[in-house]
C-alpha cells in the first residue's frame, strides 16, 4: 500500500506518495528531481549515493524513503551557500583537481562535510579511512585528500 | 537492483512490533539498520512479503550498566558504540571490533541487534561478543528468554531466534580490568567483511601468569568459533613469544574454512593462525600496561 510521505530534503519539503519499497536515493531523484545524488551499485558498496539523514552521511540505496518520513535530509545541491560560491570543500575538489569524470563526487562531498564537522583537523590517514566507504575509478584519490585538507584548513580560518 | 513488492509496518513500541511478528513472522523480515537487509533485497536475493520496520521503537536504543554489566539496546547504532565513553571504558573489544565494521556511512545505520541477528560468519560484532561471553536478550508475544552466545550463534546467517522472537538487547559480562583485549582481522579493502580475525581477551594474574583467556575467530566456521583448546592451553601458562605461538597454532587446529575466490582453506587456515597470534600479543601488551 503507497504512503503519503513529507521529507525535508535541503531545507525544502517535499511530499510524496511512495510505495514502501522506493529507495531514498530513487525519491530523491525522481520525486524530488534531485539528480545530483548518484546511484552506482545499489548495494551499499560504491557510496554514490551517500546523502546526509539528520546530518550523519547514511547510503540512500539502503533506506526506504518512507524511512526518511518527517526526517531531515541533506543532498549535494544544498552545499553551495549561492549559485556563485562553491561551499569551501566544493571550492577545494575545483582547485586541487579532486575529480575527473564526478561521477563519485556529490557522495564524496556529502562524506567529507560530515567529517570534517566531527574532525576540523585530520591527517592525511584519517581522511583516507574517511573516504574508505566511497569509491572513485578515476583520480587515485591522491588529489580528493588534497582537497580534503585544504578545506579543512579554510574552515578552521574561518571559524577562528 | 530495486527491491521487490511488499508491506510495511512501522511500529512505535515493542508491543506493538511483537504484536505483528506474533501475526506474520513466517512471511516477515524485522528491518533494523538494513545494512545487509536491504543489499540483499535489492538484488532480490530477499524477498520478505513483509517488512517490520523496528526504527520507531525507541525503548530499543539505549546503552546502560547495571550492575557492572553492560546492556546494549538491539537498536544501538555502530556509531552510537563506537562513540560511547561507557563501552570504551567497560568494554574496549567492542569498540575495536566496531571500527573494524563497514563504513562511516554504514555505521550510521546499521545496528548491534541487527548485526548478530543477521549472523554473518565474517561478522566482527559476533566474534566480539563470543570472546566477551555476551549473552542475548529475546522476545515474542510468549514471553522473553536469554540465550549465551553459543546458544544463539547456529549457522551462517542462522541463530536460535523463532519467527516471531526480536533480540531486545545484548548484555556483556563485567570485565576485570586486569583484562587485556584485542581485536585484529584482515580485509582486502578496508571495510569489507574480513578473510579472517581474531577477538581476544587475556586475563593476567599478580604473577603475570594467564588466569583466563577467550580466543573468538570470525570467518572461520559457519558462526562465530571459540579456540577452547587454545584458551585451555594458556590458562595458567606463562605469556610469552613461544606461548602465545604455541596457541595460535593450536587455535586453528581442525579449522577448515571454505576455499573461495578470495582465499584458499589453506590460506584462510594461515591468516588465522596470524591474527589469533597478533591478537594475543596485543592482548597481552594492554593487559600487562593495566597490572603495571
Amino acid at each position: 500500500m503507497n504512503r503519503k510521505i513529507s521529507v525535508e530534503i535541503n531545507g525544502q519539503v517535499v511530499d510524496g506518495l511512495v510505495e514502501p519499497r522506493l529507495l531514498l536515493a530513487d525519491f530523491i531523484r525522481d520525486n524530488a528531481s534531485l539528480t545530483g545524488t548518484h546511484l552506482g551499485c545499489e548495494h551499499g558498496v560504491c557510496g554514490a549515493c551517500t546523502v546526509q539523514l539528520d546530518g550523519r552521511p547514511v547510503r540512500s540505496c539502503l533506506l526506504f524513503a518512507v524511512q526518511a518520513n518527517g526526517r531531515r535530509i541533506a543532498t549535494v545541491e544544498g552545499m553551495a551557500p549561492s549559485a556563485t560560491t562553491l561551499h569551501p570543500l566544493q571550492q577545494a575538489f575545483h582547485e586541487s583537481h579532486a575529480l575527473q569524470c564526478g561521477f563519485c563526487t556529490p557522495g564524496i562531498l556529502m562524506t567529507m562535510e560530515a567529517f570534517l564537522r566531527e574532525e576540523p583537523d585530520p591527517t592525511p590517514e584519517r581522511i583516507r579511512s574517511a573516504l574508505a566507504g566511497n569509491l572513485c575509478r578515476c583520480t587515485g584519490y591522491q588529489n580528493i585528500i588534497t582537497a580534503v585538507r585544504l578545506a579543512a584548513d579554510r574552515l578552521q580560518q574561518t571559524r577562528a | 537492483m530495486k527491491p521487490a513488492q511488499f508491506e510495511y509496518d512501522d511500529p512505535q513500541t515493542l508491543d506493538e512490533a511483537l504484536e505483528l511478528l506474533a501475526r506474520h513472522g513466517d512471511d516477515c523480515k524485522v528491518l533494523a539498520g538494513g545494512q545487509s537487509l536491504v543489499p540483499l533485497m535489492n538484488f532480490r536475493l530477499a524477498r520478505p512479503g513483509r517488512l517490520i520496520d523496528i526504527n520507531g521503537v525507541a525503548s530499543l536504543s539505549h546503552i546502560t550498566s547495571e550492575s557492572g554489566r553492560l546492556v546494549i539496546g538491539a537498536m544501538t547504532r555502530h556509531v552510537e558504540l563506537e562513540r560511547s565513553t561507557e563501552v570504551a571504558r567497560q568494554s574496549p573489544l567492542l569498540t575495536e571490533a566496531i571500527g573494524w565494521v563497514g563504513h562511516s556511512q554504514i555505521r550510521s545505520r546499521g545496528t548491534i541487534g541487527g548485526s548478530v541477528a543477521h549472523a554473518d560468519p565474517a561478522a566482527e560484532l559476533p566474534a566480539a561478543l563470543a570472546a566477551l561471553d555476551a549473552t542475548f536478550h529475546m522476545r515474542s508475544k510468549q514471553g522473553a528468554r536469554v540465550l549465551g552466545w553459543k546458544q544463539f550463534f547456529v549457522s551462517e546467517f542462522t541463530t536460535a531466534l523463532a519467527p516471531d522472537e526480536l533480540v531486545t538487547a545484548v548484555q556483556v559480562p563485567d570485565q576485570d580490568p586486569s583484562t587485556g583485549t584485542a581485536f585484529v582481522e584482515y580485509a582486502r579493502r578496508h571495510g569489507d567483511f574480513a578473510l579472517g580475525g581474531a577477538a581476544v581477551t587475556i586475563k593476567l594474574g599478580r604473577d603475570g601468569r594467564c588466569e583466563n583467556a577467550t580466543i573468538a575467530l570470525l570467518s572461520a566456521g559457519p558462526a562465530p568459533v571459540r579456540a577452547e583448546a587454545a584458551e585451555k592451553q594458556l590458562r595458567g601458562a606463562r605469556i610469552d613469544e613461544s606461548s602465545i605461538h604455541a596457541a595460535s597454532v593450536e587455535a586453528v587446529k581442525g579449522l577448515h574454512p571454505t576455499t573461495d575466490l578470495h582465499g584458499s582453506t589453506e590460506y584462510r587456515v594461515g591468516l588465522l593462525q596470524t591474527m589469533t597470534e597478533r591478537a594475543l600479543t596485543k592482548a597481552a601488551e594492554r593487559a600487562r600496561s593495566m597490572t603495571g
